[in-house]
Order: C-alpha cells, then sequence, then structure tokens
C-alpha cells in the first residue's frame, strides 16, 4: 500500500514482481500440460 | 458494532484498507496466490500410486492401502471444501480476507503435514483426517476468501476479477502434478517412497505462498469506486442494487435455482472429465493410444483453466443469464454431437470429439468462475461471500453424483451387451437431458422479491471496505 508521499514507482514495482509471483508457476505448468497435450497429435 | 480501545490485529479487516495510490491490480495476484495452492487438489491423485506401494515399494504389499481406500482421501477434501464454505461465509464476510486467507493457510498446510505424518506412521486415518477433512477446510476457506473482495475491488468487472482467481484454481493442478512428482522422485530411494517428504515440503511451501497472498490482499476504503465508474442507480433485470441477507437468501428459489444450475454444469462436466482418458481410448480404438489419451486429458485442463478467465469475462458483457444459456444450449448440441463423432472413427471423427469436449469442459470452468458474478448480480455484493460459500454445496454434491452417474450407467449399459465404444453414447444423451433441466432452471430466474431486501440501517454494521 502506499501513502501520496511515495513514489509512484513503488506500485509499478510491487505490480511488477506479484504479478510475476503468480504468472511464473502458472507458466510453468502450462507449459508442462501444453508439452502433454502434444502427444495426442503426434 | 462494538468499539473496541485496541489497535487493529496484523489479520484484521480494519489493518488492510487500502489507502490512497493502491492499486487494485495488486487484488488478483493476492487470491491467485490462494487459488494456485489449493487447484493442487485436483492433482491428488498422483499420490494415488505410489501410496498404494508404500510397504512393498516395487509393488504392493498385503498391508499396503488399497486405490479404492484411498480414494477416499479425495472425495472427503471436496466435501469438506463444500461444508466449510457454506460454514464459514459469514465469518469470512465478517473478518475479511487476510485472516480468512491466513486461516486457509494454515488448514491447507497443516493438512499436508499430518498427511505426512500419517504416511510416516502408516495411519490411514491421519491422511483422511489431514488432507481430507482440515485440508478440505483449507480448500473452502481459501476458495471464497477472495471472492467477495475482488468484486467489491471490480464493481465493473466483476466476472472478469472472479474468473482471474477461479482460473488459478484450475492451473494450480498443472503445478502440482509435475512438482509432486519431481518431489517424489527426489525424494525416493529403493527402499521409500519419498511420499512423506513430498507432502512436508508441499505443506510449507503452500502455507508460505498463501501467506504471501494474506500478506498483499487489501479492502477498499468505505465508498471508494474505481475512476469513472458510475454504479447503476437502480436495479434493472436480474441486477440488483439491494442486498439480501445470506440468512435469506438460500430460503429463495432462485439461491436453489442457481443451485441447481451449478450442480448441473459441474455434473455433466465432471463425470466426462473422470472418464476422459478412457473414453478417449474406447471411442478411437487404435488410433488414440494412453500416451495420446494423456494428452487429450492435458488439453482438457487447458482449456478449463483457460474456460474459467474467458466465460466469467465475456459474462460482463454478455449478461450470466445468457451466458449460462450459451452452456446449457451449446453443452447439450455438442454432448449430442459426441457419438456422432464416435460413428465417423476417422481423423475427422476424433477432431470433432476433441472439439466437442475442450469446449464443453471450458464451459464446466466458465460455470464455476461465472456463478459468483450471478451471485452479485442477485443478491448484491454485501453477502455475495457466503451465499457463494453455501452455494458451492452444489458442488460438492455434483462431485460426488457426476461420476457415480457415469460409471453406474457404463457399468449398466456393458453389463446388458453393449460395445464398450458404444456404451458412452446413453452416458452422452443423459448428460444433455441434465443441461435441459439446467438450462430450464436458468431460465425461471427472475429478481429477487422487493420483501427479500434488507434496509440500509441494517447494513450499518461492519461495512469498513464494503461498500461497492
Amino acid at each position: 500500500m502506499t501513502t501520496p508521499g511515495r513514489p509512484e514507482t513503488a506500485v509499478g514495482v510491487k505490480l511488477v514482481v506479484f504479478w510475476l509471483l503468480v504468472a511464473i508457476p502458472l507458466l510453468w505448468g502450462v507449459a508442462n500440460t501444453i508439452g502433454d497435450a502434444a502427444k495426442l497429435f503426434r | 458494532m462494538s468499539i473496541s480501545v485496541h489497535a487493529p490485529g496484523l489479520l484484521d479487516r480494519e489493518r488492510i484498507v487500502a489507502g490512497p495510490g493502491f492499486s487494485r491490480w495488486l487484488v488478483p495476484p493476492a487470491a491467485l496466490c490462494v487459488h494456485l495452492c489449493i487447484g493442487q487438489a485436483y492433482a491428488f491423485s498422483v499420490f494415488n500410486l505410489p501410496m498404494t506401494k508404500l510397504i512393498g515399494i516395487t509393488q504392493s504389499a498385503p498391508n499396503d492401502w488399497k486405490l479404492t481406500q484411498l480414494g477416499w482421501i479425495f472425495s472427503l477434501a471436496i466435501v469438506f471444501l463444500g461444508l466449510s464454505s457454506a460454514a464459514t461465509g459469514s465469518w469470512l464476510d465478517r473478518v475479511g480476507p487476510r485472516k480468512a486467507m491466513f486461516t486457509a493457510a494454515c488448514c491447507f498446510g497443516g493438512g499436508f503435514l499430518i498427511g505426512a505424518l500419517g504416511i510416516h506412521l502408516h495411519q490411514l486415518w491421519l491422511i483422511y483426517f489431514g488432507y481430507g477433512v482440515l485440508g478440505g477446510c483449507g480448500l473452502g476457506i481459501g476458495y471464497i476468501s477472495p471472492v467477495k473482495t475482488l468484486i467489491t475491488w471490480f464493481p465493473d468487472r466483476p466476472g472478469m476479477a472472479t474468473g482471474m482467481a477461479i482460473m488459478g484454481f484450475g492451473g494450480g493442478a498443472m503445478i502440482a502434478a509435475p512438482l509432486s512428482v519431481s518431489l517424489m522422485a527426489a525424494f525416493s530411494s529403493p527402499s521409500h517412497m519419498g511420499v512423506a517428504e513430498t507432502f512436508v515440503i508441499l505443506g510449507i511451501g503452500y502455507f508460505c505462498f498463501m501467506c504471501i497472498g494474506a500478506w498483499i490482499v487489501r479492502v477498499p476504503a468505505p465508498g471508494w469506486k474505481p475512476a469513472g465508474y458510475v454504479p447503476p442507480a437502480k436495479s434493472s433485470g436480474l441486477i440488483t442494487t439491494d442486498n439480501v441477507h445470506v440468512a435469506v437468501a438460500w430460503r429463495t428459489p432462485q439461491f436453489w435455482l442457481l443451485w441447481w444450475v451449478l450442480c448441473l454444469n459441474v455434473t455433466a462436466g465432471i463425470g466426462v472429465l473422470g472418464q476422459a482418458s478412457a473414453m478417449a481410448q474406447e471411442m478411437f480404438p487404435g488410433r488414440v493410444t494412453a500416451l495420446a489419451a494423456a494428452g487429450f486429458v492435458g488439453l482438457l485442463s487447458l482449456f478449463n483453466m483457460g474456460g474459467r478467465f474467458f466465460w466469467a469475462t465475456a459474462s460482463d458483457y454478455m449478461g450470466r443469464k445468457v451466458t449460462y444459456c450459451v452452456f446449457f444450449v451449446l453443452g447439450m448440441v455438442l454432448y449430442a454431437l459426441v457419438p456422432t463423432a464416435g460413428g465417423i472413427g476417422d481423423g475427422g471423427g476424433l477432431a470433432l470429439f476433441v472439439l466437442c469436449f475442450v469446449i464443453i469442459i471450458s464451459m464446466y470452468g466458465g460455470g464455476f468462475s461465472t456463478i459468483p458474478a450471478y451471485l452479485k448480480d442477485v443478491f448484491g455484493v454485501r453477502y455475495v461471500g457466503a451465499i457463494h460459500g453455501a452455494l458451492l454445496t452444489a458442488w460438492s454434491a455434483a462431485g460426488i453424483f457426476g461420476p457415480v452417474l457415469v460409471n453406474y450407467m457404463r457399468q449398466y449399459l456393458l453389463d446388458n451387451g453393449v460395445p464398450k465404444a458404444a456404451a458412452y453414447d446413453e452416458t452422452m444423451y443423459i448428460m444433455a437431458g441434465l443441461l435441459l433441466i439446467g438450462l430450464v432452471c436458468n431460465l425461471l430466474m427472475r429478481p429477487v422479491h422487493h420483501g427479500h431486501v434488507i434496509v440500509e440501517d441494517h447494513l450499518a454494521s461492519d461495512m469498513i471496505g464494503d461498500r461497492p
């Protein structure tokens, strides 16, 4: 949470960090599943 | 509201009211931290086979657990998901998302640790209690904990907001399955399966990740609304600007119509999910190998996850009632097409079969993610968390009813001499029939009678961060 005194970039950094925190494991899981799904078309 | 002289605790709702400059786009990652963890439940089956060989290691020993005994762990977890979400919904609305997320983290992480002890001591009841009961409560509390908060932060796009979180539940299994397999491989030895250690690592890891979500989450300050958003002045159609108390909501026909809408949509999807691999192989013998069938299951998981986001977001534009009508009508057409696809038999038939099921499964996921916004439309924002919790008992019921219906129907047909490849045809028509009943329930939805709405004075207490 930011207060008016804090720079706007703090919010931007938090957004990037926390979205990456959830996106990285999710994309890893999706990539694994796509690898599995590809077997259907081989 | 009682007046307290104490400063709010770390987990209290008053402590997490967002200040100026807070971005609401930080709330979806908080919700995802919880849902990506509890989505592990759908990957629990990766432990089943190793847990049947804890003593025998290379093959099951006489004292090893049977698959039928282990199947109860997941069933218990799903039952307690529904029971706990129904029982704790009102409490969650009162205490706010941080305390609820932390409680869910303790239950879910603790459930894994007790389960690990059960594996170590080879006491199955400890796993039933740990993962099934305690972990199931973590699932239920965790599932509903961010929903109301997201709807309050995104009054302009409630479907998209809840769709993002509930998409995480679908994605959680995709992370948990390969992670669990890797951990078991790392901890296994010629005399040891490595399951208990995997449970410990997962329990601690999930607890920490869920706590990050509890740390990030904020509720909006009273009167907050997104820039440029003008809330509707009065109710229109099914969308109300009033609030219905949870104690009243579950006595309305609208609640039970939506209960059946969710139950029937889930029943139709869940029955197929469990059978997907066998169905693909038996309807296309020789064309779909066991490996390709596993790929088909993976493809379904992707569409299950993607559908949660896509359909819930689409419902913000189409309206919830229309979205569910699409689920039911399109679902009926696609289920009815599956036997045709099986009859074609060649590459075109397989392509049609896959297309039918990926769309069906996307709508199964979409049913989960669109329902919170539907409830918000019909009953208002104030008690949507508690009402959503109560409605999730429909999931528990469908979790039992769906697979039983498919399995028993299939067995009945096989016992009566129907060929394996054709045994699924009747099941598909039954699923289409279930969706027809769901469509009727959805079409019967009307705005809640004004007599059920609570007056504003009664909302005075416990409103911090609640007003849309």
